[in-house]
């Protein structure tokens, strides 16, 4: 009687306690995305309109040809940045998981980019960039070769936002692989060594494997966060030039809140969502695969 | 990779020694040197950063580009606005995660495990599908900003640091991390101190709040970290250049003086020094939280 009465009471807290959290999650997300779905069959202009147009957005986003030049530029992005992404942290903390002297000097040296914002990230990037004194092209010159001008040719420009976002992204991926390579057992290194096995192998056949879990997480992230690149390209490059890094989210941005357009924007965001869920589930696919073969 | 250097001759370990060595600094040195060449441009005079080929250290130190930086643009005030938005997430994100999270870990009650599945499965949308409707719904919340309680008649919490607060008030993420320290946390002092009649709220508050310094900390600095460098969601919300943030203000003064390097490289660092400090004090709850981020996996 007394136990049930106490139950009834830390229950009634219970809920009271995470109410603050209940109401916000349901005013600024579960609202948000029914509207999301609702706006996206408007016209919504914020000013005036509000009405049912049915599957006219969706009819006029398949024959938008900007909308589908970013989806190209984006998927081209994220096909190149998450595998150089996934590859370059792992080399690096694979180089830096030793208990040498002044270890701790390199991982921090490697972390700091992580630090910084996107934007002042970008910022500093806009100067290393810079064609004639910029730190790249002058360090090229050192070996004779004249640098492009790197944000300004359409052929480049996509390159330098991968660069700026990489080397932001290299230093926290870098400790999440460095935390799975201290979870894989030495007793798995040492009896390979015994089998014979050399560095590559042990690589291929132990390494590997067992951080698979951390592989999964590290490209899931940057799978759903290279899909809604949107600071980088907006400093580096305004998306230009001629809308070369251009992205979905720049556009959304814009055709939501400088042209008003916020029932098609809605629609927009949510193709870019169901591409997000397709990548996000053929990479689970692909970890999935490989599964079986090791 | 560890191993064992036992069966290899002396010279052979000195070799791989340097090998890392020098392989280490050449990476380092690389992710490093944006910062460093940022650094010297912002104290160099004008006529060396335009300077080809480049000159590395300039012939007189110079801080005219920080006082032409806070000259042109109010980045002050910007500064201001950036940690007190920052700070306010920190606050309202630890409070309500810690309040949310010991409810999910250590209270009974029937819906817990159901509600907070739908939390974590939330975490799934990606934020351009909110960004629109969250906009709509801070402009039409009913009573505020010169609304009626049809929501309509002003422009609600939209152009207030409101509208950026209480959206990221109460993080899911907080409320995940907070969850998983409560849980490893022992049940029976919350026995003994009911048996002693005290509040539940008192219970969480005085005995089970303190023991999570070390949590708390970690999700400080990064719910600190992402409040700072926020960028598209101040962007859209605050209109009044006064309300704008230190990443605006430097976004828009990199757009509007594209060639004034000098104050724009001492705009960044001025949007970077910051988080640096923080790191240089709590490094070890950076490392701690990353850490953490990839055991969730």
């Amino acid at each position: 009687m007394l136990r049930s009465k106490l139950n009834g009471h830390q229950a009634r807290m219970g809920y009271l306690f995470i109410t603050p959290t209940i109401l916000l999650f349901a005013v600024f997300t579960v609202i948000p995305v029914v509207m999301a779905f609702y706006l996206s069959f408007t016209n919504y202009d914020v000013l005036s309109r509000m009405d049912w147009v049915g599957l006219d957005n969706y009819r006029k986003l398949i024959a938008d040809d900007l909308l589908w030049q970013t989806f190209r530029n984006v998927l081209y992005y994220t096909v190149i940045f998450v595998p150089l992404n996934i590859l370059t942290s792992l080399l690096v903390a694979l180089l830096l998981n030793r208990a040498s002297k002044g270890v701790k000097v390199f991982r921090t040296l490697n972390y700091l980019p992580t630090l910084t914002s996107a934007v002042a990230a970008a910022t500093v990037w806009l100067w290393v960039l810079h064609p004639e004194f910029g730190l790249l092209n002058g360090f090229l010159s050192y070996f004779g070769i004249t640098g492009p001008a790197w944000l300004s040719q359409s052929g480049t420009a996509m390159t330098s936002v991968i660069m700026v976002t990489l080397w932001q992204a290299i230093g926290s991926n870098m400790v999440i692989y460095l935390a799975g390579l201290q979870g894989v057992p030495d007793y798995l290194y040492e009896s390979a060594k015994l089998d014979g096995a050399n560095a590559v192998q042990r690589f291929r056949f132990i390494t590997w494997p067992q951080l698979r879990p951390t592989t999964f997480l590290v490209s899931t992230m940057s799978i759903i966060g290279a899909l809604q690149l949107f600071d980088q390209a907006f400093v580096l490059t305004q998306g230009g030039p001629a809308n070369a890094t251009k992205t979905p989210v720049y556009l959304i941005y814009q055709q939501g809140f400088n042209q008003l357009q916020m029932g098609y924007a809605s629609s927009q965001a949510f193709v870019l969502a169901l591409a997000i869920l397709i990548f996000s589930l053929i990479n689970m696919k692909l970890s999935k695969a490989e599964e079986s073969i090791v | 990779m560890k191993s064992t250097y036992s069966s290899n001759p002396a010279y052979l370990r000195a070799l791989r020694s340097t090998v890392f060595y020098v392989i280490a600094t050449i990476v380092s040195l690389v992710m490093f040197m944006p910062f460093l060449w940022s650094v010297l441009t912002s104290l160099k005079p004008d006529d060396e950063i335009f300077a080809f080929p480049i000159r590395w250290l300039p012939s007189r130190f110079t801080l005219e580009h920080y006082s032409d930086a806070f000259n042109t643009v109010p980045f002050l005030r910007y500064f201001g606005n950036s940690f007190y938005l920052a700070i306010m997430g920190v606050l309202t994100n630890l409070f309500f995660g810690s309040l949310g999270g010991y409810a999910f870990a250590k209270l009974n009650f029937k819906l817990s495990k159901p509600i907070f599945r739908i939390l974590l499965a939330a975490m799934m949308i990606p934020g351009v599908v909110t960004m629109i409707p969250s906009f709509y719904v801070l402009m039409h919340l009913p009573f505020l900003g010169g609304n009626d309680w049809t929501g309509s008649g002003g422009n609600g919490l939209l152009n207030s640091f409101w509208a950026i607060i209480l959206p990221g008030a109460s993080g899911t993420f907080a409320v995940f991390f907070m969850r998983q320290f409560f849980l490893t946390l022992p049940s029976d002092m919350m026995e003994m101190a009911r048996i002693e009649g005290a509040g539940e709220f008192r219970i969480f508050l005085q005995i089970y709040l303190p023991l999570t310094k070390p949590a708390l900390a970690t999700l400080g600095i990064f719910t600190f970290q992402a409040g700072w460098n926020s960028f598209l969601w101040p962007m859209i919300v605050l209109n009044d250049p006064l309300k704008h943030t230190i990443q605006m203000g430097l976004q828009a003064f990199s757009y509007n003086h594209q060639t004034d390097f000098g104050p724009m490289m001492a705009g960044a660092l001025v949007a970077i020094v910051p988080i640096l400090i923080l790191f240089i004090l709590l490094q070890r709850y950076f490392v701690q939280g990353i850490a953490f981020s990839g055991v969730k996996g």
